[in-house]
């Protein structure tokens, strides 16, 4: 487990802003390889990993995007200011007075905004526009910014991860580095069913990869392992929290892009119960995920999510509790070590099935 | 045919989303000069083949869509106007006052029209009208219309194409005529180099309604590079500076996470060598064009999207500048004839 | 054929949750076709085999309901929409869960115009006493429907969800008569085509069938002050030409206007602005599947009591019968 918070915390370090994970999947390959029979990346730039199972058993893929939400600049202004947009769902007032790195060698930047002093009785009382924010590197102006960035480089927030609290972790990117440290464990033992561990792109953007992941791998059954959005702080009501940190790892039953499988969410809530491990309901049919793609992809597969309550997701702050993220760990892989026991999948009448 | 003859002809060409029967064959004839083998799908791409040099060629599958948007009937009143609705994203502010064509038996001339100033309420004036609420005028009554129109027949604008100065060229359907007009220069450069891979050159359908015919297309044609021709927002006043491209300083070429950035790279070092006019079109998206679909087609299609600068898109009077298709077309064609196996 | 229909409606089959549906079509057509099973999505795929043009017709099996988010310390149930739901239809009905409670949908009375109702604002009563008292009877994440029933009355159907119950019923009748043809016919009862027609594709990949067809409802315009729409109850099955997710194939929209011409039967045209079918899924699956539907003229869509005539009803298993033989 220790080992497990540690490639965690490695993980969030390193920069993946949607279309250039490469950093990201280095570093992951360097953890599984020993641990997978085969593995390769494809054309765009999903990490697909195999272990052959030990028995019979359905094919199982086993999803975590590599990716994070972060800024592509624009615009080079004559004053030396970037412009920028966001890539994937990012807040605007998250924005403001962030750090943030860019391009491959990492040029530092501020955004900065107007000091309330400056600010008009109107402007006092609004709110911020994403489109009038710029990126600051410290240039003086058009022709020094250009000798260190260019239009298209990509920038993700810099912030370091920082235990705190009682057993939370606070790091950028929690959505989805969990679902990545929890693949690369489950990766480390065998199991009877067929495993193809994915290591998706582009989920921010679109649930992009996880289409031609779909439609090489063809899965039977499929476990999205994501960072899921969790707002239970004072003022909000207790419907409206979405999940709770520290209430143990979420199971999603309905959300924008998918309604979870039956079979396999009772799988994993009978694994739960049995093992002592806590789990919760999502509690808003809110978001999406990857299983909403890898589920109508070719002719369809079982789906499921499990994923872990992160505050303030989307944003460079986010926090999660330790206690939910081993939770995961454990419930993920007892699920996958039970599975061909208890699914029953129907593909022709009297053909493949597993009870 | 000279880039801003064939861009006029291709311009007033009628090919609804959805009825790109209308004008499959007329591409398909295009296509048949300089290709070595021409076909039409099932949902009327038309597909132009030419065979690469090598031994084990790779495929470079290029697309620009030929659908434009339009209208659709919806019903036939007893006075014999007709009500309708929008094929493609077609916006009610911009259509008031517009000649059109019914393509219903025969091809009818018509008009939607709109209240005289001197009739609407004073507090009424600042209120948008819908679509719902427009009527097209075919100047005959409710028993003759049901004859010669039925419900589901599609509309075009009357918007014939002219040139204006500067080698610029206003019309409707620019996007994506423009593309398939830079289509046809890709072809005419081929026909002078000589390229290791196969190239099929795609007209495709339905984009304005899902980018419909390119998901066709990059399923049966199994692509190692994708190139995608559309437009881009030209530069006009109050467009956000980072979204809108000047005319006549070249394609825009895209840079972003859908977006194969080596392949982009290499174009861009081409152009720079081969003084071919570009600019950079930062998408931080989906780009809202075919290259989305390439990108996570089967097992993902390396793309590139190259896009021509157009004014005052869809609307009647779009306009394009006829260099921006001539560069597109070359600097696409050299770099597939640059590309050798990696 | 009201029993057939009536079977339908009644039997409980939200998004997701289709398996009753399923078994009792299954039972209903066991000895009609050749081969029935099921996909991964639960679709139910029934094939009449052939050596002529594949032919795949579709209609979903599942229908609107509500999913339960949060059970409240008094035993009152949070809510969240399965398929399209209007706050102002749904208000005051009463829903049924799958083990048969019932329980009625209300809202925070403490608002200040009702015209701003939302779904977050709204909740379920089951008259339980408290939470572990709720909890006895449904948890998080159950679904439940409308709870109304069938009757037929002048020749029409009043039901809760005709939509896409009817479709499911025409094809079950068209298959129950086993029309002539050498043509190989996919009957498809779908999944979850109600929250982003998400089984049609997956059954239409398996199959890579040569056309298709979607059986579906549409709207009509022939109720006081409504919007114009051509469409009336009663004047025959309507031919889709477009909805928001396709423009029908322009020919399999020919095919079925010749065969509903050269049969005589009665029929209209479907262009609606909103809402989309299992076509619009099919027609985008592998590298093109030519699409179109037909659509039963239906009152009141998604909502406890949608209307449909007979007539129509009856003339749209016959353009379907006609469609298979061509």
């Amino acid at each position: 487990m220790k080992e497990a918070l540690e490639n965690l915390k490695k993980l969030t370090a390193l920069d993946g802003v949607s279309g250039e994970e490469k950093p990201v999947r280095d570093y992951i390959i360097s953890r599984i390889k020993d641990h997978v029979d085969d593995y390769y990346v494809d054309n765009i730039g999903n990490l697909i990993t195999y272990k052959k199972g030990t028995g019979k058993g359905p094919k199982v893929m086993l999803d975590a995007h590599m990716d994070e939400v972060g800024l592509l600049i624009t615009q080079i202004n004559s004053d030396g200011l970037l412009k920028f947009r966001t890539i994937g769902g990012i807040e605007d007032r998250v924005l403001v007075g962030k750090r943030v790195r860019i391009g491959e060698n990492k040029v530092p930047g501020v955004i900065g905004f107007k000091p309330l002093h400056l600010q008009g009785s109107k402007e006092r009382k609004g709110t911020v526009d994403k489109k009038q924010l710029t990126i600051d590197i410290g240039a003086k102006d058009k022709d020094q910014a250009s000798s260190k960035v260019e239009i298209g480089d990509l920038a993700a927030f810099a912030y370091d991860p920082v235990e705190f609290g009682d057993n939370k972790l606070m790091a950028k990117a929690l959505d989805d580095r969990v679902g990545c440290a929890v693949l690369i464990e489950l990766l480390k033992q065998k199991y009877e069913c067929d495993i193809y561990g994915c290591f998706t792109v582009q989920e921010e953007i679109g649930l992009k990869g996880a289409r031609t992941s779909t439609f090489q791998v063809k899965p039977d059954i499929a476990l999205v392992l994501e960072g899921t959005t969790c707002y239970d702080v004072p003022d909000t009501k207790e419907y409206g929290m979405s999940t709770v940190c520290g209430n143990g790892p979420a199971l999603t039953v309905m959300d924008r892009t998918v309604i979870a499988d039956r079979d396999l969410l009772r799988h994993i809530t009978k694994t739960a119960e049995l093992n002592g491990i806590p789990y919760q309901f999502k509690q808003t049919i809110t978001g999406g995920t990857n299983a909403g793609k890898i589920q109508t992809g070719g002719i369809g597969a079982k789906v499921a999510v499990i994923a872990l309550p992160c505050r303030y997701i989307h944003s460079p702050v986010s926090v999660m509790d330790i206690n939910d993220f081993e939770n995961m760990i454990k419930l993920s892989k007892k699920v996958l070590e039970t599975l061909p026991a208890s699914i029953t999948l129907y593909r022709e009448q009297g053909g493949k099935e597993y009870v | 045919m000279e880039c801003g003859e064939l861009l006029k002809k291709l311009s007033d060409m009628r090919a609804v989303a959805g009825r790109e029967n209308m004008a499959a064959e007329i591409i398909a004839g295009l296509f048949r000069q300089y290709c070595d083998d021409v076909s039409i799908d099932s949902f009327y791409n038309v597909i132009g083949f030419k065979k690469g040099q090598a031994e084990n060629p790779q495929n470079v599958l290029i697309t620009a869509h030929y659908d434009e948007i339009g209208l659709i009937v919806t019903g036939i009143e007893d006075s014999g106007f007709l009500r309708f609705t929008a094929v493609g994203g077609v916006d009610a502010k911009a259509i008031g006052a517009m000649e059109v064509t019914v393509h219903g038996k025969e091809d009818l001339f018509g008009v939607i029209g709109v209240k005289p100033p001197h009739l609407i309420p004073a507090e009424d004036k600042d209120k948008g009208i819908k679509m719902e609420d427009m009527r097209i005028d075919i100047g005959y009554d409710g028993e003759k219309a049901r004859e010669l129109v039925s419900i589901g027949d599609v509309v075009t604008f009357n918007s014939p194409a002219q040139e204006l100065m500067n080698n610029r060229i206003t019309g409707k359907s620019m996007d994506n005529r423009s593309g398939v007009a830079a289509l046809v220069e890709i072809l005419k450069e081929l026909q002078k180099l000589k390229h290791d891979d196969n190239v099929y050159v795609v007209a495709t359908v339905q984009e304005e309604l899902g980018l419909i015919g390119a998901i066709c297309a990059t399923y049966n044609i199994k692509a190692d590079l994708g190139i995608v021709i559309d437009v881009c927002h030209g530069d006009m006043p109050d467009a956000p500076s980072d979204e809108a491209f000047p005319l006549d300083k070249g394609v825009a070429l895209a840079i972003g996470p859908i977006i194969s950035r080596k392949h982009t790279k290499e174009c861009i070092k081409l152009a720079k060598e081969e003084n071919i006019p570009y600019q950079i079109d930062p998408e931080a998206g989906d780009t809202g064009t075919e290259a989305a679909v390439h990108a996570v087609a089967r097992e993902g299609i390396p793309v590139i999207l190259l896009s021509i600068p157009c004014k005052y898109m869809h609307t009647p009077v779009e306009m394009v500048s006829v260099n921006d298709i001539v560069s597109t077309g070359r600097l696409a064609a050299r770099y597939i004839a640059g590309r050798s196996k990696e | 054929m009201f029993d057939i229909i009536n079977k339908l409606t009644q039997t409980f089959g939200p998004s997701g949750n289709e398996k009753k549906v399923a078994d009792l079509i299954r039972d209903m057509l066991k000895d009609k076709v050749d081969e029935i099973k099921t996909d991964a999505l639960g679709n139910l795929i029934c094939i009449k085999k052939g050596s002529g043009k594949k032919i795949m017709l579709a209609a979903h099996m599942d229908e609107i309901g509500i999913i339960v988010s949060y059970i409240d310390k008094n035993g009152f149930l949070r809510f969240s929409n399965v398929g399209g739901l209007d706050p102002f239809v749904i208000l005051g009905k009463r829903v049924i869960f799958e083990n048969g409670t019932v329980g009625v949908i209300w809202y925070e009375e403490n608002i200040d115009d009702i015209k701003n109702i939302k779904l977050e604002k709204m909740y379920i009563d089951i008259a339980a006493k408290s939470k572990e008292d709720a909890e006895k009877l449904v948890n998080v994440g159950d679904m439940a429907v409308f709870e109304a029933g069938t009757i037929l009355q002048n020749g029409r159907i009043i039901s809760k969800s005709t939509d896409d119950r009817i479709g499911c019923a025409v094809l079950v009748q068209a298959a129950m008569n086993q029309p002539e043809t050498e043509n190989e016919i996919y009957y498809v009862f779908t999944a979850q085509e109600e929250v982003g027609l998400r089984g049609a594709g997956p059954a239409a990949y398996g199959l890579m069938p040569d056309m298709a067809l979607a059986i579906d409802v549409t709207a009509t315009g022939d109720t006081p002050e409504c919007k114009p729409m051509p469409v009336k109850l009663g004047e025959g099955p309507a031919i889709k030409i477009k909805d928001r997710s396709i423009i029908a194939h322009p020919e399999v929209k020919d095919r079925l206007i010749k065969c509903a011409t050269e049969n005589n039967i009665p029929h209209q045209f479907e262009i609606i602005t909103l809402g989309g079918t299992d076509a619009g899924s099919i027609h985008t699956t592998a590298g093109g599947i030519p699409s179109g539907g037909i659509a039963i003229p239906t009152r009141n869509i998604h909502n406890s009591a949608e209307i449909v005539d007979m007539k129509d009803v009856e003339n749209a298993v016959k353009l379907i019968e006609a469609f298979i033989r061509q």
